[in-house]
């Protein structure tokens, strides 16, 4: 063991400090960004990755069919009319899609959004791409005004074979208050 | 150096500046009953209010409130520090040192935590109450939805995780550096090892809650989104983080609480510990899995399947050292010469309760049970037999056994075994019928109940009303014995007791050890 006092008590307390210091910077340093990549990686919680998906497009598998469903839900004392413009899709794996869905601020004054996404079955969410998604951004909109706001998604070839149907979710949130800086979003 | 041999000062000076660990640790525990009492109050009002179906006597918020400062107030106020205390009292006399390693820091870690539990219990004359967001408080509930006093609920936590922390270095200090010549680490009592271990779970999580707490601080005041989802952070995330800390809390609470019976049961039993070098090995183990089996705390928040195995098999493997402890337990009084003292009962009772809410840990650890008995009343019941049978009944079992040497007066043995016997049916029937309300069904932190479960939430709360009554018995004969108990000098108050603290004068003066003690080479550990 490598002395750092002459006086044994100190050297003790000097290093238990250390711990002490160094299990609070690990919540910070380690456990919060290695709970979000974990999450990413593995598609805990439906997490889709936040990242515009970018790889090249493969063929398309016309050889089957998976059911894409939308589901939007207002988080608490948000009052914005929000909703898929369809509520299912039959999409191939492999092809691209687009839908939108339809937001309209009922209010006087004007507001911004942000939609957070989660996919259910989770093991499906590493398979959905999104190359392009309201999500991506905070969405503002004026008082008493409606906007169509797009979705462009893949799903992977590699989708396994027993997922028929997946559940796209999208919450609504009220980030006015939140909107002064940009804030990543994933 | 001639005024070496000095008494303790006078006034109230000797209790604010002292550097004396025993003048430390008894305030220590002092402060504790205290919070033991204030506690209780707060459990009394939940039992009154469950005594019948309904709402009778308080608003839904404030039984929140109460939910909420009766844990937090418990673990952080009574357990905790009364074990601190008694590291304080006893470690040094156990280990042959004259005092802890850092003196005036132990000052502090103690002093700081009045101010603390003042503010926090202040808390509940604030506009929009106390914190009511439950003992684990789970985000968004304390940060979104949080009463403004979560502030300084949260200025709080940070304050009494300093002094734990500060605390566990100065024991960790003293075992490390302090120990008499020939007291080698196979030879400390087991209490002694209990609390080394403990201290370093201290370390290493109490900085895992400050920064949870942080973490909503910055999330409320300053605009982050850690716990957020608005803001691409995850409310799941805060439950990683508080359990990463809770689990090694739990055992924190009850590796002094082990150390303590193991004292005390070879006391009673005529015979050294069986197994000691087991015990010691078994108290690391659940030391170590304790760090890698939080989410068994969170079974149903939406876990991959190969996360809730493992996390199932990681608990599960727990039962193993502590079953091990269990059976040396059973074994050192396997054909010893018994007598049933306060502190032996309080042992026994321990025993035997603690197993009772091991086995039902042992079913909830099953994950698919889980999602049954989840944020129930069955939960309920299980903890409190490990935290009130399990650490309260074997604190109470040290103050029992230790006051003689503290005060060189003997407590009234039969106001004492009184006491034991209202404690364990008062507690039982407090705590079993939950069991049965748990399995049906009934969900934990809610004021009201379906009309089935009448009887025994009628049960619940005479028990606990009998439970709260018989800690004012204790108070009572603890009190008695300091000022009028018969006094004693001998240095063994108990025949069957074995350890250095059994070798210094009865009452044990001001100053101990201030030439360490000679330790027998071929005595094998105390």
């Amino acid at each position: 063991m490598i002395r750092l006092s002459a006086n044994p008590a100190i050297d003790t307390v000097i290093k238990l400090v250390t711990v002490a210091v160094a299990m609070f910077a690990f919540v910070f340093v380690v456990m919060v960004p290695l709970y979000n990549v974990l999450c990413d990686a593995l598609g805990i919680n439906g997490k889709t990755s936040g990242d515009v998906y970018t790889s090249v497009p493969a063929a398309v598998d016309e050889s089957r069919l998976v059911t894409v469903q939308f589901v939007a839900t207002n988080n608490e004392g948000m009052p914005w009319e929000f909703g898929p413009s369809t509520t299912a899709m039959k999409v191939h794996p492999g092809a691209v899609n687009d839908t939108v869905f339809y937001a309209r601020n009922p209010l006087p004054k004007a507001m911004v959004a942000q939609a957070i996404p989660s996919v259910s079955p989770a093991r499906a969410a590493e398979y959905f791409h999104k190359t392009e998604c309201f999500c991506f951004n905070q969405q503002p909109l004026e008082g008493n005004s409606a906007a169509d706001m797009p979705l462009q998604f893949i799903i992977d070839q590699d989708l396994p074979r027993d997922i028929g149907t997946i559940t796209l979710s999208y919450t609504i949130f009220d980030v006015t208050d939140m909107a002064k800086g940009s804030i990543a979003v994933r | 150096m001639g005024d070496h041999h000095h008494g303790p000062a006078k006034g109230l000076g000797r209790w604010l500046f002292t550097t004396n660990h025993k003048d430390i640790g008894t305030m220590y525990l002092w402060f504790s009953f205290a919070m033991f009492i204030l506690g209780g109050f707060f459990a009394m009002v939940i039992r009154a209010e469950l005594f019948q179906p309904g709402m009778q006597l308080v608003e839904p918020a404030f039984f929140n409130q109460m939910t909420t400062l009766h844990g937090l107030v418990m673990v952080f106020g009574a357990i905790m520090p009364s074990f601190v205390g008694l590291a304080n009292w006893m470690i040094p006399m156990m280990i042959g040192a004259p005092d802890m390693a850092l003196p005036r820091m132990n000052n502090w870690s103690f002093w700081i935590l009045p101010p603390t539990f003042l503010l926090l219990a202040s808390t509940l004359f604030m506009e929009g109450g106390a914190p009511a967001f439950g003992w684990t408080f789970y985000a968004p509930l304390s940060t979104t939805y949080a009463p403004p006093s979560v502030t300084y609920f949260i200025f709080s936590v940070h304050v009494l995780g300093l002094s734990s922390i500060m605390g566990s270095i100065n024991i960790i200090a003293t075992v490390m550096n302090m120990r008499a010549p020939g007291m080698t680490y196979m030879k400390m009592p087991l209490f002694v090892w209990t609390w080394l271990i403990t201290a370093f779970l201290l370390v290493a999580v109490m900085p895992v809650l400050a920064g949870a707490v942080t973490m909503m601080l910055m999330d409320i005041h300053f605009g982050t989104s850690f716990f957020s989802a608005a803001g691409g952070g995850d409310p799941v995330l805060f439950q990683h983080v508080f359990w990463f800390f809770g689990h090694p809390e739990v055992y924190i609470i009850i590796l002094p609480a082990f150390g303590v019976v193991s004292q005390i049961i070879p006391a009673f039993s005529r015979k050294p510990l069986f197994g000691y070098d087991s015990m010691v090995y078994a108290t690391a183990s659940i030391a170590f899995l304790s760090f890698i089996v939080w989410a068994h705390h969170m079974y149903t928040v939406g876990m991959p399947v190969a996360g809730e195995l493992f996390f199932m098999y990681a608990t599960m493997l727990i039962a193993v050292p502590t079953g091990v402890k269990v059976f040396n337990w059973i074994s050192t009084m396997w054909r010893g010469s018994l007598s049933f003292e306060t502190p032996m009962l309080f042992s026994i009772g321990f025993l035997v309760l603690f197993t009772i809410g091991g086995f039902t840990g042992l079913m909830l650890s099953i994950a698919p049970s889980d999602f049954q008995y989840h944020d129930s009343y069955f939960v309920v019941a299980h903890f409190h037999y490990v935290m009130v049978a399990g650490a309260v009944f074997s604190m109470t079992a040290a103050v029992y056994y230790w006051l003689p040497k503290w005060c060189g007066r003997m407590y009234n043995e039969t106001m004492g075994k009184t006491h034991f016997w209202i404690s364990f049916i008062g507690f039982n029937l407090t705590f079993f019928p939950q069991h049965f309300v748990g399995l049906a069904g009934m969900p934990r932190r809610i004021p009201d109940y379906s009309l089935q479960f009448a009887d025994f939430n009628m049960m619940s709360s005479i028990g606990a009303f009998i439970y709260g009554a018989s800690q004012i018995l204790f108070l009572y004969n603890v009190i008695a014995t300091i000022v009028s108990g018969k006094p004693t000098s001998e240095e063994k108050v108990w025949d069957g007791a074995e350890g250095l603290e059994w070798t210094i004068p009865t009452p044990a003066p001001y100053h101990t050890f201030e030439t360490p003690p000679k330790i027998d080479p071929a005595h094998a550990h105390s």
